[in-house]
């Protein structure tokens, strides 16, 4: 079982203690502090291991430039719904966050833009009422400041134990995104293992620009859900980064070590006008 | 307690109902001159859902409806109501027509979810449902959306994203079937009873929770009556929602979906 390690900027040393994670492709072990430098990239296969969103975040935006916003959003438990407090407080001990998304405003090479980051830590980044309210706000936000909008997406889906407000927040956030693009605004959706469900059938897939990570699962049913429905088997590398790009459904695959290098050049690409 | 898990479950079986009307029905039965359109002129036709134009009273209107059909053989051909990226394409291009012509658009929905399915993920049936999201909130023409039977997850929100959002009031709208819900959550679907409590999603708990604007009764009122019943509200809305200017119709239909959810 390979832990997730919590890589938060906002704790101190002793709690970012070092261990060591097997890679589940090769099952190398790595220190966690060496994978770390490593963009959590398997130095033995090159497998891209999950990163958390701060990590994700401070890989790609300009040192100090970063300026959280809304950051005291947070889940309650609305429906009363079996388990889910207890299931919130882990994901926050699990994550080191207070909800499954990380928004902000950031510079990359310089260039301001609004940013969030989900984090596959936080009961599999899956969308309930926060989730949907912070990314709402803030492309709400970077509508009003004329900024573009890149989100690193992953995610389980939407957070059943919020029952119809999670389905809702599909809608809300849709919503938003729609104001955003009506304004000329770019939005630049980067897609990491793994983006499913209900954010797939949303904001994952509404982006002007839709990149992916190698190898990441990228669908809407649930690959184990289809087998049983259909009977049918699988092919190789379904709902895989490169099964959509050979069906069309995104604009590019790049390596973690480019992404910053790429996101960028796309920011560059819409900013200078002849 | 244990009564009441049924109370919650009991809808979901009544919404599922074999012999439950679906949009056909009610497009048969409220629309005039009906003229079925095919297709999504990208890929095909997806039976699971009927769509095209007719009148309503004597004013025209779009349709979209979903359906599974009666017989078995009906039902292998409409893919038992669950519709493919090709419905989603199709219902989206009807609705960009209506939008054409200032045609407001009535959507049915019934169905346990999108189709799920080798086929259906290599041809986009999450981005064929998200287009629908984004596109809906812009479309400048008053959408009415009426939940009949199983308002299946983001398979039914894709025809969901609307002005006025009605339910008929045995049926059911939830982000995951219970059945789902439970053998995730507990490894047992036959715990779909205690699932279906806790997830609440029958129409009454939408109604409260603002999350839709209208319960049509149905009691002991005959399909006919619910029907006629439907219609009434339904043409009470377009007219209301004809009246406004564009501009405050996409305000208020963004405004209807950004206020919901709880949190902290
Ligand atoms: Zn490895």
């Amino acid at each position: 079982m390979w832990g997730r390690i919590m890589f938060n900027l906002f704790k101190n040393d002793k709690e970012n203690k070092i261990e060591n994670i097997t890679c589940k492709k090769c099952g190398a072990e790595t220190p966690s502090d060496a994978l770390r430098e490593n963009l959590m990239i398997c130095p033995e296969c090159g497998a891209y291991m999950r990163m958390g969103a701060k990590d994700r975040l401070n890989m790609v935006i300009d040192k100090g430039s970063f300026k959280e916003l809304d950051k005291n959003i947070k889940s309650v438990d609305p429906l009363s719904f079996p388990g889910y407090a207890e299931k919130l407080d882990a994901a926050k001990k699990n994550s080191g966050l207070i909800e499954g998304v990380v928004c902000g405003e950031a510079k990359i090479d310089g260039i301001k833009c609004a940013v969030f980051a989900m984090d596959s830590g936080f009961m599999m980044g899956s969308m309930g009422s926060a989730v949907g309210e912070k990314i709402t706000r803030l492309f709400e936000s970077a509508t009003k400041s004329k900024l573009p909008v890149i989100g690193f997406i992953t995610s389980g889906g939407a957070r059943m134990q919020e029952g119809i407000y999670s389905l809702m927040q599909m809608a809300k956030v849709s919503g938003a995104v729609r104001r955003h693009a009506d304004a000329g605004n770019l939005y630049t959706a980067v897609l990491t293992d793994p983006t499913t469900g209900g954010i797939t059938a949303s904001f994952a897939m509404q982006g002007d620009i839709i990149i992916a990570e190698p190898n990441a699962l990228i669908g809407f049913a649930g690959a184990r859900v289809i087998e049983q429905t259909t009977g049918e088997k699988l092919p190789e590398g379904f709902q895989r980064a490169e099964f959509l790009l050979e069906h069309g459904f995104i604009d590019l695959i790049e390596d973690r070590r480019r992404l910053k290098y790429t996101l960028s050049n796309i920011l560059k690409l819409h900013t200078k006008g002849w | 307690m244990n009564t009441k898990s049924e109370g919650a479950y009991q809808k979901v079986v009544t919404a599922r109902g074999g012999h439950r009307p679906m949009g056909g029905y009610y497009i048969n039965r409220m629309i005039d001159n009906f003229i079925e359109f095919h297709g999504d002129r990208r890929f095909g036709d997806d039976a699971a859902i009927i769509g095209g134009i007719g009148f309503l009273r004597n004013k025209p209107v779009t349709v979209i409806g979903m359906e599974r059909g009666d017989t078995m053989e009906e039902r292998m051909r409409r893919n038992f109501g669950c519709p493919t990226p090709e419905g989603y394409r199709k219902a989206l291009r009807l609705m960009k027509e209506a939008e054409k012509f200032k045609r407001p658009i009535i959507c049915f929905i019934g169905s346990s979810g999108a189709y799920c399915g080798i086929d259906a993920e290599k041809r986009g049936q999450g981005e064929a449902i998200a287009e629908n999201l984004y596109e809906m909130m812009g479309l400048k023409t008053p959408i009415i959306s009426v939940i009949v039977g199983e308002g299946g997850s983001g398979g039914a929100l894709a025809l969901g994203v609307c002005d006025t959002a009605v339910m008929l009031e045995n049926s059911v709208y939830s982000v995951i079937s219970p059945e789902g819900c439970a053998s995730i959550l507990w490894k047992d679907s036959s715990k779909a009873p205690e699932a279906a409590e806790a997830l609440h999603l029958t129409a009454q708990d939408l109604y409260r929770f603002k999350v839709i604007d209208k319960i049509i009764e149905e009691g002991s009122k005959s399909n006919e009556e619910i029907c006629s019943d439907l219609k009434s509200f339904i043409i009470e809305e377009i007219e209301n929602k004809s009246k406004l200017p564009t501009d405050d119709l996409l305000k208020l239909r963004y405004k209807k979906f950004r206020k919901i959810g709880v949190c902290g």
